[in-house]
């Protein structure tokens, strides 16, 4: 029911120097149209052409600017295009439009060089520092007067992020925990029965998980489900001006939206590597009685003289430190963001991927001080 | 050919929309013929937004018929659909202009979607749109976080008129600019309109521009359109809810000029 519509045609008289231009100029009619022929120039003729539209349909703005191409190219080489008298009453406004425009077009900034390119970035890094310097500045500045007066942390506040943060990350940090622990027990379990070793497990287990394997999971955790949440929700309410509203209202944004959650979290984290801790340890044992006939009671008693209870301390004490860095990164790139949806997408991103390479960093920083220390 | 199907640009006949049992259209029926430049004015509440959903085959209405450009709309297949939105081009409120893209990408993009033009062709012409809108060039690479309303406005109309469209939907298109940009707007669309050839529909509340641009002006109330004249004739309908509407304090001056 529907016809396709006429595409344009070009084509040209050589003996009496007429272009002929048919069907619907229109960027619809032109798309139909092949793109060679659109660049397609006739023969020399040194007395010029006459530009025939009496065949033509339709004309719109795209359609006059390839005619305007046209004449342009056939001008450059020397020849005079005229306009035929018949052609559709937009021509000539049209035309005119495209020429004015297009004699209105400045140059165009060149693209930026390597070495440009180089300073732009290395500033842009620099500043970024700066800034978070900054932003950890604005954060002790709010934080140090209310926690030398309890009284006026929001604790309202303190227990929902406390709420979202902590407890509804128990079930998937519990299920991870628990099946780390299951994996742990069951490739280090088949090493040591070859040396008659089982009772190590014990060892191998509860050391492994307490010390690092725990406290660096649930970090990791936290920082993709917390981290990426806290960082999109502050970069939504920097675009909608909501962080704006705050400071005419004379509340700080780091003291309304930020300190809350690192309190949150710092009170947070620890717990829930304690958590990671036990569930890891019940996955392991449950391997230890099933596959490597180390029963419950026996793994239990073991625990307390395997596990000296520097190792349980030594993972809680990262805990907080991994709190500062989720929060400290996914609340300044929350912050950072500017104007656009693509930019809450970036802070996202750019929060999750920050804070679990510095955890990891952290992490391994924290195993040499230890080492150091001799814990 | 469609041209000479239909002297009407868009036919809306017997629109029927409800939400719950909040009935918003009833039998609502209105012309707009080509070349003209419409404007749909009505109270809060009085549908305009759904009517114009509706005619940008946004909203499925409940009932009744909408025919673009001489194509009925009900039963439209994907691909028709398709080639019909080509020729209708809509500037939203909030001008809608892609945050991740530059101005010169927001107007590129419908060209890279629907025409087979090399890079340059599709440069070369999104920038004449841009000019055509009078979006200022030295702007064009920058992203629309970083521009004013007037330029946000003007950049949304550039892409608007990508496709170069036979139809143009304006939802308050000055709703938010000052009044020089917002008289500069008028003079635009006036401009655009003879330039082109364009039907324009524009909801608007702007007295200014109904009296600056506008042809005839459709009126919504009660559930359907109440009259269709053009603005000076329409200030003086005696229809309680239109003599309310231009009788209110802001607009009875445009009135009694």
């Amino acid at each position: 029911m529907h016809m396709q519509p006429p595409t344009a045609g070009l084509d040209w008289d050589e003996d009496r120097g007429l272009i002929l231009c048919s069907g619907d100029w229109t960027s619809t009619g032109l798309a139909a149209f092949n793109r060679r022929t659109l660049q397609a120039l006739p023969p020399k003729r040194s007395q010029g052409w006459t530009l025939d539209a009496s065949g033509m349909t339709r004309l719109d703005l795209t359609g006059a600017r390839q005619l305007h191409r046209l004449q342009e190219r056939l001008e450059a080489r020397g020849e005079m295009v005229l306009l035929g008298a018949e052609r559709p009453d937009q021509m000539d406004g049209l035309l005119a439009f495209t020429r004015q425009a297009v004699s209105e077009r400045q140059p165009q900034p060149r693209a930026p060089g390597l070495l440009e390119r180089i300073g732009r970035d290395t500033v842009g890094r620099l500043q970024q520092s700066g800034a978070f310097l900054s932003f950890i500045g604005e954060i002790t500045l709010e934080a140090l007067p209310r926690l030398l007066r309890p009284w006026t942390i929001r604790w309202k506040q303190l227990a929902a992020e406390i709420q979202k943060a902590g407890v509804q990350a128990l079930p998937i940090i519990g299920l991870l925990a628990f099946l780390v622990g299951l994996v742990i027990a069951y490739q280090g379990g088949e090493t040591l029965e070859r040396y008659g070793a089982n009772i190590f497990l014990v060892e191998l287990i509860s050391v492994t998980m307490l010390r690092e394997m725990a406290p660096l999971l649930t970090a990791i955790v936290v920082a993709g489900r917390t981290g990426s949440s806290w960082a999109a929700q502050l970069g939504t309410m920097k675009i909608t001006e909501e962080i704006d509203a705050l400071r005419t209202l004379g509340i700080s944004p780091y003291d309304m939206l930020i300190l809350p959650r690192l309190m949150a979290l710092i009170v947070v984290l620890p717990l829930l590597t304690i958590y990671a801790d036990v569930l890891g340890i019940v996955g392991g044992m449950l391997v230890a009685d099933l596959m490597f006939g180390l029963p419950t009671h026996e793994f239990i008693n073991r625990l307390p003289e395997a596990i000296a209870a520097s190792h349980l301390w030594v993972g809680i004490i990262k805990a907080p430190v991994f709190a500062l860095i989720i929060v400290g990164i996914a609340c300044f790139q929350g912050m950072r963001v500017q104007g656009s949806a693509e930019s809450v997408g970036r802070a996202t991103t750019v929060t999750v991927v920050q804070a679990i390479f510095l955890v990891i960093v952290a992490d391994a920083v924290f195993s040499i001080l230890f080492n150091l220390v001799g814990l | 050919m469609s041209g000479s199907d239909s002297d009407n640009a868009v036919a809306v006949t017997g629109l029927v929309n409800r939400f719950g049992s909040n009935t918003v259209h009833e039998d609502l029926n209105l012309e707009v013929r080509r070349g003209e430049i419409m404007g749909l004015v009505g109270g809060s509440g009085s549908g305009k937004t759904v009517l114009l959903r509706s005619m940008l085959l946004l909203h499925r209405p409940h009932a009744g018929e909408i025919s673009l450009l001489g194509t009925p709309t009900q039963s439209l297949g994907r691909a028709e659909e398709k080639r019909l939105r080509q020729r209708m081009g809509v500037l939203f409120q909030q001008g809608a202009l892609f945050t991740g893209l530059t101005v010169k990408e927001n107007v590129s993009l419908p060209l890279w979607e629907y025409t087979p033009f090399d890079a340059a062709t599709i440069d070369d012409l999104a920038m004449l749109k841009i000019q055509l809108a009078g979006f200022p060039l030295d702007a064009a690479n920058r992203y629309p976080s970083e521009l004013s309303g007037g330029m946000v406005k003007r950049a949304a109309l550039a892409r608007a008129l990508a496709l170069d469209p036979e139809l143009l939907f304006l939802d308050e298109p000055t709703a938010g600019l000052d009044p020089v940009s917002a008289g500069a707007f008028d003079e635009l669309i006036a401009k655009l309109h003879k330039l082109l050839g364009l039907t324009v529909i524009m909801v608007t509340h702007d007295m200014d521009a109904l009296w600056a641009t506008t042809h005839r002006v459709a009126f919504l109330g009660d559930r359907r359109v109440l009259a269709v004249e053009p603005i000076d004739r329409l200030t003086h309908n005696e229809h309680p809810l239109i003599e309310s509407y231009f009788g209110g304090s802001r607009t009875a001056a445009w009135r009694d000029r």
